[in-house]
């Protein structure tokens, strides 16, 4: 049971990176259909960044720089040029996909490394804490990423809720004219969202490779964007929600690890797709929630 | 004494119009100032311009005896002037005071969101406003939401306050709060501009008023000496007949009858028109008018009842079928519902009868046709467009509202449903549309005629209704109409 809540919260780790930064992009009114794309600019910077300078913090900074990266491309063609969230969420993901492909390739090709072996960040359990049973070492002894995420989610929610900064990226996403009007400019406020939704999926990207694989693939990240995307509709966009719903998603992978391994005769790709049909399952569960924000997805004018 | 806000010889030209000509405006603190003018005279040029919104081709604007030019909104906001939109520039699903504290270096960038619930409280203890900090703006009614845009300029130590349109959307006893909150704040010594074309609401609360048309003044008078027949006349230049075309020839059969209508935001509710008359409904928006209205056109499903046009069942049937049995909507969105804005005006002229004759011969669109029935109701509707090929996006509000009415009224309907037609029109053109609808009356159609304007219904109603809560309120013959009581059923069970 431990080892299966162990697997969850592993798996909720860099899903729930992504979901806050998309937090932070749908609340200030931009869809974030990029997250996919962000996770893998910043899982491939993470690798590379960790591979050339053999150090880990290095490869968390690039996360956050790759991701951010996309972030800013996404904030330019949606806000400034305000193109369809959608579309460009989407062609944001396969240029990220191909970028990083290409660039592997390239970096394979100078003739250095045919793949990369990363260190893995181990667990740092807290002192005391995690010497409480059961909840001690659930809880309290996890690599730092993983307390990182939290503390983050905490942070963005103390941001949201009671900064002057917070309500105005609030007040965008919901009436960027009554912004406009209050003296703010909503256009830098969505730009900014953007670039650090992309910065903080990034992270999430790092979560992948420096915490839990140890190298990148092509592609690695395999949907988790999108499950991410799926988890901050179900938190109805709340950062604590974002906890609750990443855990729900990586309680049904962990669940989806089990089988396999119980060798349940039902195809792999079969059970593969568990967490996805229950994410569609809540999402119909839910509707079209009161709580999505009002201008989400709606170009600011002038 | 200077005066709080002088403007002196405003002009500001677009193309050859002459939008501001010449203007005066003078401003004391401590006075409430009535800027009366129809749509097109010049007000809100005028008050962008004061606002900084806009650059003016002459002229000069001293406040506080400071001189402001080349100012951006947000200059004029920090000097003291605050200016409350007819759309207000509210966050629906924040509560009061996170709308205040919205941009509002006051509130600290780690906000107090305690200290400035309780500042809230203080000045809505003040000035009457009775809002309650947490409440949620999307809870509150039109009135309250108002008045959470006065807290902000309250708090905000504004000396200047404009208000656009105030009234409109309001319940009689929501603009009887509102006018006694406005003389709160003049006698705290502020300015108020209150921008209108309602007479009664200059007369009652403010001090003196000035009057634009085409772009200048007309009419500049303390209130006490002026009537009301004088301020219609210096608006429009010429006597409007304020007088009804009361009693219809003769009422003929019952052409729409409606029985238990049950939909979301409905109550059980019934009705009969018969040729010849004019049921006018009269309440608050959102009391249930655009569910009525949409249930009746065949835009909404219904959960129960029965509808009857001519004896002729249209309970379920298509909006298509009621359209051939006569029936004529004029629906109150006019921008998403009653036009399809991207095409011209010939194109959405025929938008309901393109298929039959003159617009179509065996199903093919005879585009001649179109135009030269176009042309025929550009000019006797006086839509103002350069043709019938104008693209409708590009017209004023009011000319697009004109092509709705000229291709409902056109059609010569057993029934119309029009929703608020008259909305966005001055008085000139609001006259010209009533007695349009009141010439199709007399032609012996039926006609429910809905609008949050008491004035309006009340003018042209041979019968009145009040909306409130999704039913009826009252209805009562117009004749027997005691305002009083039509504005205790508005306000009865109004949100």
């Amino acid at each position: 049971m431990i080892d299966f809540l162990d697997a969850a919260i592993r798996i909720a780790t860099p899903l729930l990176f992504a979901a806050l930064g998309g937090i932070l992009s749908e609340r200030a009114g931009v869809f974030a259909v990029g997250l996919e794309g962000m996770m893998l600019a910043g899982a491939f910077a993470a690798t590379v960044g960790a591979w050339a300078s053999d150090s880990t913090a290095v490869g968390i900074l690039l996360a956050a720089i790759g991701g951010g990266v996309i972030g800013v491309a996404v904030a330019v063609v949606t806000v400034r040029f305000r193109a369809d969230n959608m579309v460009t969420g989407l062609a944001a993901n396969i240029l990220a996909l191909g970028l990083t492909s290409y660039l592997v390739r390239i970096l394979a090709g100078s003739g250095k490394l045919v793949s990369f072996h990363l260190t893995l960040l181990g667990p740092w359990p807290i002192p005391l804490l995690s010497d409480i049973p059961v909840v001690g070492p659930l809880l309290f002894d996890h690599p730092p990423l993983t307390y990182v995420a939290v503390l983050g989610c905490a942070a963005i929610a103390f941001f949201l809720g009671r900064t002057q900064a917070g309500l105005t990226l609030r007040a965008t996403g919901e009436n960027p004219e009554a912004v406009f009007a209050s003296g703010a400019n909503p256009f830098r406020v969505r730009m900014l969202a953007v670039i650090a939704c992309g910065a903080i999926a990034g992270l999430g990207g790092a979560v992948l490779t420096l915490q839990q694989v140890g190298t990148f693939t092509d592609g690695m990240t395999g949907g988790r964007g999108y499950l991410a995307l799926a988890s901050l509709i179900v938190a109805r966009w709340s950062p604590w929600g974002a906890v609750a719903a990443c855990l729900l998603f990586g309680a049904a992978e962990a669940f989806e690890l089990r089988l396999q391994s119980f060798g349940v005769p039902v195809s792999s790709y079969i059970i593969h797709m568990v967490p996805y049909l229950i994410a569609l399952a809540v999402l119909a569960g839910i509707g079209r929630s009161s709580k999505m924000p009002a201008a989400i997805g709606r170009p600011l004018q002038q | 004494m200077t005066a709080l806000l002088e403007m002196r010889g405003i002009v500001k030209c677009f193309g050859t119009l002459r939008a501001n000509d010449g203007i005066d405006l003078d401003v004391q603190a401590g006075q409430i100032l009535g800027l009366l003018g129809e749509n097109g005279s010049g007000k809100s040029t005028l008050m962008k311009i004061l606002f900084g919104m806009q650059r003016p081709d002459a002229g000069t604007i001293a406040f506080k005896g400071r001189e402001l030019s080349d100012h951006s909104p947000r200059a004029a906001m920090a000097a003291g002037i605050t200016m409350i939109h007819q759309h207000f520039m509210l966050i629906e699903a924040m509560t009061v005071v996170e709308n205040v504290m919205l941009g509002w270096p006051e509130a600290g960038d780690i906000l107090q969101t305690a200290t400035m619930e309780t500042r809230i409280r203080e000045a809505s203890q003040r000035f009457g406003l009775d809002l309650d900090p947490r409440a949620r703006i999307a809870s509150l009614p039109l009135g309250r939401r108002q008045r959470v845009e006065i807290l902000k300029a309250i708090l905000r130590e504004t000396e200047l306050l404009i208000l656009d349109e105030p009234t409109s959307n309001l319940a009689p006893t929501e603009v009887a709060d509102l006018l006694s909150i406005l003389r709160r704040l003049k006698e705290e010594g502020k300015g108020i501009v209150f921008i209108t074309h309602k007479l009664p609401e200059v007369l009652e609360v403010c001090d003196e008023v000035v009057v634009l048309r085409d772009g200048r003044v007309t009419g500049r008078a303390p209130v006490a000496d002026v009537t009301r027949g004088q301020l219609a006349e210096m608006m429009v230049g010429r006597t409007i007949s304020t007088t009804r075309a009361h009693q219809a020839p003769e009422l003929g059969p019952v052409r729409l009858a409606a029985r238990d209508l049950v939909s979301p935001g409905l109550e059980p509710l019934s009705f009969e028109i018969r040729g010849g008359e004019i049921l006018g409904i009269a309440g608050v928006d959102g009391n249930g008018q655009i569910e009525l209205v949409e249930t009746l056109a065949g835009l909404r499903r219904m959960h129960g009842g029965s509808i009857h046009l001519d004896g002729q069942d249209i309970t379920g049937a298509s909006v298509a079928r009621r359209v051939r049995a006569g029936m004529a909507y004029m629906p109150a969105d006019r921008a998403a519902t009653g036009l399809v804005r991207s095409m011209t005006v010939a194109e959405n002229l025929m938008l309901r009868d393109s298929r039959k004759p003159p617009y179509s011969a065996h199903g093919v669109l005879q585009p001649g046709a179109g135009v030269a029935k176009a042309e025929s109701l550009i000019a006797s509707y006086d839509i103002r467009a350069s043709g019938p090929s104008a693209i409708v996006s590009r017209l004023s509000g009011g000319n697009q509202q004109k092509i709705v009415v000229a291709r409902e009224l056109d059609r010569g309907p057993a029934v119309l449903i029009a929703h608020q037609a008259a909305w966005g029109l001055d008085p000139g053109a609001t006259r010209f549309v009533l007695d349009r609808v009141i010439a199709l009356r007399d032609a012996g159609a039926a006609v429910l005629y809905v609008s949050s304007e008491l004035e309006e219904v009340m003018t042209i109603s041979d019968r009145i209704a009040v909306m409130a809560g999704g039913g009826f309120a009252g209805v009562v013959p117009h004749d027997e109409a005691d305002m009083r009581q039509i504005g205790l059923w508005m306000s009865g069970r109004a949100a």
